[in-house]
């Protein structure tokens, strides 16, 4: 079983073909044992686990953790999708999340997220899901409040939080993506 | 003039030199109020919290003493359950998100203080996923305390054992909402549990009694073990004690976070002398005091409430919106809220139908979907007000929006129906002419550029 992938994503970071790496098994267990009453805690721990190793939560994502915690699939399929940071198809190399929520709404949010579709070549409805360019190195989309309304317009680039971040500011980020 | 700022919870944030690390925490006095507690006991503890009249600072305002009088350890044959709530995501709010960041071993002192007042043996820390770097700092300070003693086995050498574990979230409002929280620690959706029990006390984790304390009021059992519970009473006003961490955004000079003694300036104070007025020279059109799920106060509004009077007595008073003290209380009697300390300020040049319609995304995207009030009307709201915003909007969209959200309020398990509605309601009832002329003018209003906040 496998979902199509959409156009452009066979360029992206991360597939979850090839090994599981033993340091991701071994991670997974420490993590289980911090939740003695019960296993199912570690759904979140063992999603963020996999996306970071693969880009993406697929088919063998749910499954693998799935056996791990004694769980349904089911179980495992409907967090990913209703927790927004988890995704199911692989995203570009660079992905940007710019906060879209009122501070940084009125701080220019849509001016730098307009600056950044121009830069990195994505179009499209960015309430469906990342705009994900074809070359695979950049996506992007919308995020709800970071939580740094004073330092307005923030975003985060992969892992990497950025404040004031002005048009100016998002093509010098936009450069450095290499 | 406006008072000065009193820096309790962010003492030392952002002094020169002041780093994450324990060391840099120990060489200020660190962790030795966790001895000092220790020493006192639990229950002494538990005592000096319902003294010092503390309130939650997640944005209900609750008593913690209160709250953590729910559970009796000495009769509980469960394990109780201690959680922090770091789940900061309420617009507005970025208040814990310094903490986390800058001085964590605060966080993990009144956490563990807290623990132990309760007999907890294993907590957990919520953070929000999105703060990247945070739940690292955090995992770190944990290990740094383990290595000194005051995390895990006979905590120096008291006997008391604890274990914390940072678990992250995945980006949902939701998980902010007590009860959606423990569903998600228990590794289930979000969705917020039915009340009665009101609170996780009887029935919370793993079914088990819980406690679910913010960051700050964690922080703050620090500094009433250190002072006290009367002394910290006297900081602040009755019924609203302690400092409070104000954030500022929007359009001010100087936005940014502030703390203060509760209630010890006014709304006017803080933007006009604290962040420097408005920017632009512009004048306040509109203020959300309390996260964006507080009601809007609209500048020139003069609100009537009852003070206590010199001789006890209670009289009534009209303030304006500049006037209002920024307490629990104050905030409450003018309508809107205290809530998160979340303060965002708009200025007339802003157009509250886009204000406004951004706002309504923020709740269609954040509903967790679990009633059908919700569920159906957060979208519907957000569908009604981008097409007034882009210039189709009907006759009798304002009614209907207002509609929609009274049949929300009141008619979910959670209060993210109110969170939902309060933005709705308070907009479209003070604002309507907007919202009319913005319809009349329709066409004239769809170009795109002024489109600016919706999306």
């Amino acid at each position: 079983m496998s979902l199509p992938l959409e156009a452009g994503t066979e360029n992206c970071a991360g597939t979850e073909k090839g090994e599981i790496p033993a340091d991701l098994v071994r991670k997974a267990d420490e993590i289980v044992k911090q939740y003695p009453a019960s296993k199912r805690s570690a759904v979140l721990p063992l999603l963020h686990l996999w996306q970071e190793q693969f880009g993406y939560i697929g088919p063998r994502g749910v499954e693998w953790i799935s056996q791990k915690l004694d769980l349904q699939e089911i179980q495992v399929l409907e967090l990913v999708t209703f927790y927004p940071w988890f995704r199911q198809r692989p995203y570009g190399r660079f992905h940007f999340r710019v906060c879209r929520t009122l501070p940084c709404a009125l701080g220019g949010a849509g001016k730098t997220f307009a600056v950044l579709e121009k830069l990195m070549g994505v179009k499209g409805d960015p309430h469906h899901g990342a705009l994900i360019s074809e070359d695979g190195r950049f996506s992007l989309e919308y995020a709800e409040c970071l939580a740094s309304c004073g330092t307005a317009p923030v975003i985060l680039c992969n892992d990497d939080f950025h404040e004031k971040v002005d048009e100016v500011r998002a093509a010098e980020l936009v450069a450095a993506c290499k | 003039m406006a008072a000065k700022e009193r820096r309790l919870i962010l003492k030392h944030v952002d002094a020169p030199g002041y780093t994450p690390d324990i060391a840099c925490y120990r060489k200020h006095g660190g962790y030795e109020h966790l001895k000092k507690g220790l020493a006192m006991g639990a229950n002494a503890i538990r005592e000096e919290v319902k003294k010092s009249q503390l309130r939650g600072r997640g944005g209900a305002g609750f008593s913690t003493g209160m709250k953590w009088s729910f559970i009796d350890p000495a009769k509980v044959t469960k394990p109780i359950y201690l959680i922090c709530n770091a789940d900061e995501s309420e617009p507005g709010t970025f208040k814990d998100r310094q903490i986390i960041h800058k001085d964590p071993h605060q966080l993990l002192e009144g956490m563990i203080l807290s623990c132990f007042a309760n007999g907890v043996k294993l907590a957990y820390l919520y953070i929000r996923c999105e703060f990247t770097t945070g739940w690292k700092v955090l995992e770190k300070a944990i290990a740094e305390a383990k290595a000194a003693g005051f995390l895990g086995k006979n905590i120096l050498n008291s006997g008391y054992d604890l274990e914390i574990h940072v678990h992250r979230g995945a980006g949902a409002y939701i998980c902010g909402e007590e009860t959606g929280l423990i569903e998600s620690l228990e590794g289930k959706r979000a969705y917020p549990r039915i009340k009665p029990p009101y609170f996780p006390a009887v029935l919370g984790l793993y079914m088990c009694p819980t406690i679910v304390n913010n960051v700050e009021t964690l922080c703050n059992v620090k500094h009433i073990v250190e002072i006290g519970g009367e002394a910290f009473a006297k900081i602040g006003r009755p019924n609203n004690t302690g400092t409070r961490i104000l954030c500022v955004s929007g359009d001010v000079v100087k936005p940014g976070y502030y703390e203060f003694e509760c209630g010890a300036l006014t709304l006017g104070e803080l933007i006009h002398e604290v962040c420097g007025g408005i920017r632009d020279g512009n004048r306040i059109k509109a203020v959300i005091p309390g996260g964006s799920s507080a009601k809007v106060l609209r500048a020139g509004e003069v609100y009537k409430f009852k003070q206590k009077g010199p001789d006890g007595a209670m009289v009534e008073v009209q303030m304006k919106l500049e006037d209002i003290p920024l307490d629990f209380d104050s905030l409450a009697a003018a309508g809107s809220m205290a809530g998160s300390g979340g303060i965002i300020v708009m200025d007339h040049k802003r157009d509250m139908v886009e204000c406004l319609a951004n706002i309504a995304g923020f709740y269609a995207h954040e509903s967790c979907g679990q009633c059908t009030p919700c569920r159906e009307g957060v979208l519907w709201m957000k569908k009604i007000l981008a097409r007034i915003a882009e210039g189709h909007g009907r006759d009798a969209d304002p009614e209907l929006l207002k509609d929609v959200a009274d049949k929300i309020a009141g008619r979910t398990i959670c209060a993210f129906g109110e969170a939902a509605a309060w933005p709705v309601q308070s907009f479209i009832g003070k604002f309507k002419e907007e919202f009319n002329m913005r319809i009349r003018r329709n066409g004239a209003a769809a170009k795109k550029d002024i489109v600016s906040l919706i999306h």
